[in-house]
């Protein structure tokens, strides 16, 4: 039987195929960023923080350098007005964390890491997980994570010139620079103060918002130490302290909620809130164990900061979701590269390197 | 004819053209939350873990209608190259559209990730964090995604030319529009 043929060629109807899956492909193409280069992207914000000779495979893209630990968080209730979240009724719940250097080299010595931090995942009974990555200076280096990105480009590059460009454009990184320069170093991961930077929103029970930032306050006496006197103690001795101390004592760290007024600037972690603001002491993280990173629960844990639980939730605060972004690239990078990651390079213990 | 005026079933075309539409937000959703580290990442995140939740869930009530129902005829004229394009085609569709949520939640749990939906329903972890089924479900959730889009473009082509070459009936019986075959309306408006 012959095909019914149309009475001229198809030129037309082809053509309007063709269009509509160019379109679409098209489309698509602009919503994955291949038509715009300029688009900051997680990968281009993870490959900027690699070191000149290359990332460290296997681990964290930054703040690669960590030692496990395991805890409890004791909450003393006083967090509940604030937020619904169940980790803020009185009670005791499982803590799980990292302390880490800010470096993107997993063999940095400790003396050469100005930024120190801690990863922490507060699980409840009903279900709900909340993840925090917090750093000790009192306040963000950049106010965007278009600076972040910037900055990164600045450090590594060669133009000697390039870090002056970046500070004439970016005003609010000299505060931290001074930060850095001046604040004091400890020889203990136990002794810093941990600051979430970014802020969130806590939602109470009764519906009301506060935006609010937090902080890891040391219950361990601060003994500050130059950064000469910590490089002889050792390019690994943080994680060797912490191991021998927590093996002692457990550590503890109050942790205070402090709650903006209106018109604090919740959009911009590089500027702190002015002092006297409403501060509520919500509860203690206790550390009560330490593993190393190789065999310890924490290489696992990706710690996204926007992983919250019910009654709270981002801010107006671009950084949790550019970090989000970024950690997840991080995270599904170092898992596909098992087999560089150091499992059989040394023997578990404190030593982690 | 063998297949003028010979539709799938309302269910059938409702079920395709909603899933149609998820489908595409999903795709959409998902290379552009990728691409970028804007503060509507988390929101995007969100979306796509919902809307995969319930592409799932659509995808299987699809599956069991159709084996219920099944399909109308292709035209008997047809060659059979496209015979066999317009099957294959539809079947590589069936098992994308269902194991591409599956490959996202299990990458999800493997990861660690706590799956939280809309109005903060909680998926509960069947399976443990691994690094090699992490990246392996990571792997085929990305390379499988484009292949689905590349797929439905070869499928909306193929419909196309099946409405405004052929003119053989094959789109209308997907076709988002009423049905007119009912010989009462054919009555009336002959």
């Amino acid at each position: 039987m012959p095909e019914p043929s149309p009475s001229r060629p198809p030129i037309g109807s082809l053509a309007i195929i063709a269009i509509v899956v160019a379109a679409g492909a098209g489309a698509f193409a602009y919503t994955a960023g291949w038509l715009s280069p300029t688009r900051l992207t997680p990968t281009k914000i993870v490959d900027s923080l690699a070191p000149p000779g290359g990332p460290s495979l296997g681990h964290r893209r930054n703040h690669a350098k960590g030692i496990c630990f395991t805890g409890v968080f004791e909450s003393n209730g006083n967090g509940a007005e604030l937020s619904s979240a169940q980790v803020f009724a009185r009670g005791e719940y499982p803590a799980l964390g990292r302390f880490n250097l800010a470096t993107a080299d997993a063999n940095a010595p400790d003396s050469t890491v100005r930024v120190r931090g801690l990863g922490l995942q507060l699980s409840t009974p009903d279900g709900e997980v909340w993840r925090s990555a917090m750093i000790d200076p009192p306040f963000f280096s950049v106010s965007t994570p278009e600076g972040f990105y910037e900055l990164q480009l600045a450090a590594h590059s060669k133009d000697p010139n390039a870090m002056k460009a970046f500070f004439a454009g970016h005003l609010e990184f000299a505060p931290f620079a001074e930060w850095a320069k001046t604040a004091p170093w400890t020889a203990s991961y136990a002794e810093e103060t941990y600051n979430s930077l970014n802020s969130f929103i806590f939602v109470s029970g009764s519906g009301a918002e506060h935006a609010v930032r937090w902080s890891l306050l040391p219950q361990a006496q601060v003994v500050p130490i130059t950064q000469e006197d910590l490089a002889k103690l050792g390019p690994n001795h943080l994680a060797q302290e912490i191991a021998e101390r927590v093996a002692k004592a457990p550590q503890r760290w109050t942790m205070v909620v402090t709650v903006a007024d209106p018109g604090d600037p919740t959009a911009d972690p590089s500027t702190a809130w002015p002092p006297g603001r409403r501060a509520v002491e919500v509860g203690a993280l206790v550390v009560q164990r330490i593993e190393g990173e190789r065999n310890g629960p924490c290489r696992e844990i990706n710690f996204d900061p926007t992983i919250l639980p019910n009654g709270v939730h981002v801010s107006d605060d671009p950084f949790p979701a550019a970090r989000s972004a970024a950690y997840a690239r991080s995270y599904d990078l170092r898992t596909s590269e098992l087999k560089y990651y150091p499992y059989h390079s040394e023997a578990a213990g404190g030593g982690e390197r | 004819m063998t297949s003028a005026g010979k539709r799938f079933t309302f269910l059938q075309r409702f079920l395709h053209w909603l899933i149609a539409i998820c489908i595409l937000a999903m795709l959409f959703i998902g290379v552009g939350m990728k691409s970028t580290v804007a503060p509507k990442y988390v929101p995007l995140l969100a979306t796509h873990k919902t809307l995969g939740a319930i592409i799932l869930v659509l995808a299987l009530i699809r599956l069991a209608v159709r084996l219920r129902y099944g399909a109308p005829p292709l035209p008997a004229d047809l060659p059979e190259p496209m015979k066999l394009g317009a099957h294959l085609s539809h079947l590589a569709l069936y098992v994308l559209m269902i194991a591409l949520p599956l490959l996202g939640l299990t990458m999800q749990w493997t990861g660690a990730y706590p799956i939280v939906l809309y109005g903060d329903i909680r998926l509960p972890s069947l399976l443990p964090q691994s690094d090699a089924m992490h990246t392996l479900l990571w792997d085929a959730h990305f390379y499988l995604a484009f292949a689905f889009f590349a797929v439905i473009l070869l499928h909306v082509a193929a419909a196309l030319f099946h409405a405004l070459v052929r003119r053989d009936g094959v789109f209308e019986s997907m076709a988002p529009t009423p049905s007119h075959d009912a010989p009462t309306a054919v009555t009336h408006a002959e």
